[in-house]
């Protein structure tokens, strides 16, 4: 019961991308469709589970001199694979997803998962918390994709849920849901509502508010 | 002299701070890691390549479309595909025993037998070397060349870039110019793929008066019709799609071979 905590408290109680606020880069990128976000958070998940499970396995073997280059060659040679196997399997997608397949290497969520928890914990719970924090940032990526997609072309998975005015519809496709900005927005909304209804998310303010003495007037 | 099990063994009981460790460690998962990459990519080249081809057709298919009232000509004519002929690019003449559809380009540019060696002075595209032979696709109608579609490549700025070059029947007028492989930049120099820049090609002229090849990509604004505005932040994809085709329009690509066509027609 206890290992299952590993998976359920990165969904949303301490979810990377709303709280910790890591992967942001690829989020903003791939979520223009909720195919694209799909294809990204298996890609993302599979590499988290699967680099966790590797370097929870060898972590008593990890000098810690170059513990960090360790780490990212594994991490990346497992992109590259999955990369390699997307080009293969889902060539579209693939060539929609371009370089942010690649970039996983270099999302923070992988390597803090390996450096703040596979290096220290035995294989089982390190591939669970991987799967936790993998299924957390899906979860957050296929919402915004879902909003930006239904918002921007007025589809779900390329199928017509509101009919736009060029098919003869009423829904007039909101422009910005297309550009990355509007990922911001949403993703900032979605932290807001998350943090005004787990009020214990929110933290305290690095400086507080000071009202200014003021002025003396002439 | 210990069995190998013991030995490995005394390795991984030696302090993680140990230098032999160190470096056996990082031997280790180096070599592992390149030994799954290099596995995972021989494996999937196959079906990566024939998405590659199919994509490459569709391409094609795609550009065939852009050109206006090929298409009615192609219904006139009878056919539903471009003719495939062979030409080789030294005699500049069609090459002929050999089936086009067996030929395979690459292949054959990797085969000393098949191919030659460009002198470093002339392979401005950065191929190194080049097939004898290029298949050429094209259309015609009542023995007379409609339009002549030459497949051209050369180093962008991170990938190679593999284009159609399509030209109308004077061989000097450009018809469509479409990227249908590339790897460079996406957002800069990856943006040649964009129908945007694609559509600056059609009307463009290659060769001036004294027939000189003088089709150039410029930086900033294209002034002649012999210039097509390079994308900014891009110089070196920009200057790759140049040198691809001053190559390929030159003495070690296609020039031979159009020279022959103006004179002796199909």
């Amino acid at each position: 019961m206890s290992l299952l905590r590993h998976v359920t408290a990165p969904l949303i109680a301490n979810n990377p991308v709303t709280l910790q606020i890591l992967g942001i880069c690829s989020a903003l990128a791939v979520t223009t469709s909720l195919a694209t976000a799909l294809t990204m958070s298996i890609a993302l998940t599979a590499v988290l589970c699967a680099s966790a499970a590797i370097i929870s396995a060898i972590r008593n073997h990890i000098p810690a001199s170059i513990r960090l280059i360790v780490q990212i060659t594994i991490v990346a040679a497992l992109v590259v694979v999955i990369d390699e196997f997307l080009k293969a399997y889902a060539f579209e997608i693939s060539g929609r997803l371009s370089i942010f397949v690649g970039l996983i290497v270099t999302n923070c969520l992988v390597l803090g998962r390996a450096e703040g928890f596979a290096m220290h914990n035995p294989v089982l719970p390190s591939v669970l918390d991987g799967l936790g924090n993998g299924l957390g940032y899906s979860l957050i990526l296929l919402v915004v994709g879902a909003i930006r997609e239904l918002l921007g072309a007025g589809t779900l998975f390329g199928q017509s849920v509101l009919r736009t005015t060029a098919e003869g519809g009423w829904f007039e496709p909101l422009g910005l849901m297309a550009l990355a900005p509007s990922a911001f927005i949403i993703l900032g909304l979605l932290v807001w509502a998350i943090r005004s209804w787990w009020t214990v998310q929110n933290e305290a303010p690095d400086f507080a508010l000071r009202t200014a003495p003021e002025a003396p007037r002439q | 002299m210990a069995s190998p099990i013991a030995a490995w063994r005394r390795f991984l009981a030696r302090p993680n701070g140990d230098r032999v460790k160190t470096l056996g460690i990082a031997f280790l998962v180096a070599f592992c890691a390149a030994l799954l990459v290099s596995t995972a990519s021989v494996l999937l080249k196959p079906r990566q390549q024939a998405h590659i081809e199919a994509a490459r057709q569709a391409q094609l298919d795609r550009m065939l479309d852009t050109l206006p009232g090929l298409r009615d000509l192609m219904l006139e004519a009878g056919v539903d595909a471009l003719q495939t002929r062979l030409v080789n690019l030294e005699t500049g003449s069609f090459a002929t025993g050999i089936d086009p559809a067996t030929f395979d380009p690459r292949a054959a540019a990797q085969d000393p037998a098949t191919s030659i060696d460009l002198p470093p002075e002339a392979d401005i595209a950065g191929l190194k070397r080049r097939a004898t032979l290029a298949p050429v696709y094209l259309l015609e109608s009542d023995g007379e060349l409609k339009v002549i579609v030459l497949p051209v490549e050369g180093a962008g700025y991170q990938s190679t870039i593999r284009a159609y070059l399509a030209l109308e029947a004077d061989l000097n007028t450009i018809a469509a110019l479409t990227i249908y492989e590339q790897g460079d930049t996406p957002g800069l120099g990856a943006r040649i793929t964009e129908p945007a820049w694609a559509a600056l090609w059609p009307g463009k002229q290659i060769a001036d008066e004294t027939g000189e090849v003088v089709i150039s990509v410029v930086r900033g604004q294209a002034t002649t019709p012999y210039e097509v505005d390079g994308i900014a932040g891009a110089t070196r994809t920009s200057n790759g799609v140049h040198n691809m085709l001053r190559f390929w329009l030159g003495p070690y690509g296609y020039g031979p071979f159009l020279e022959t066509l103006k004179a002796e027609g199909l």
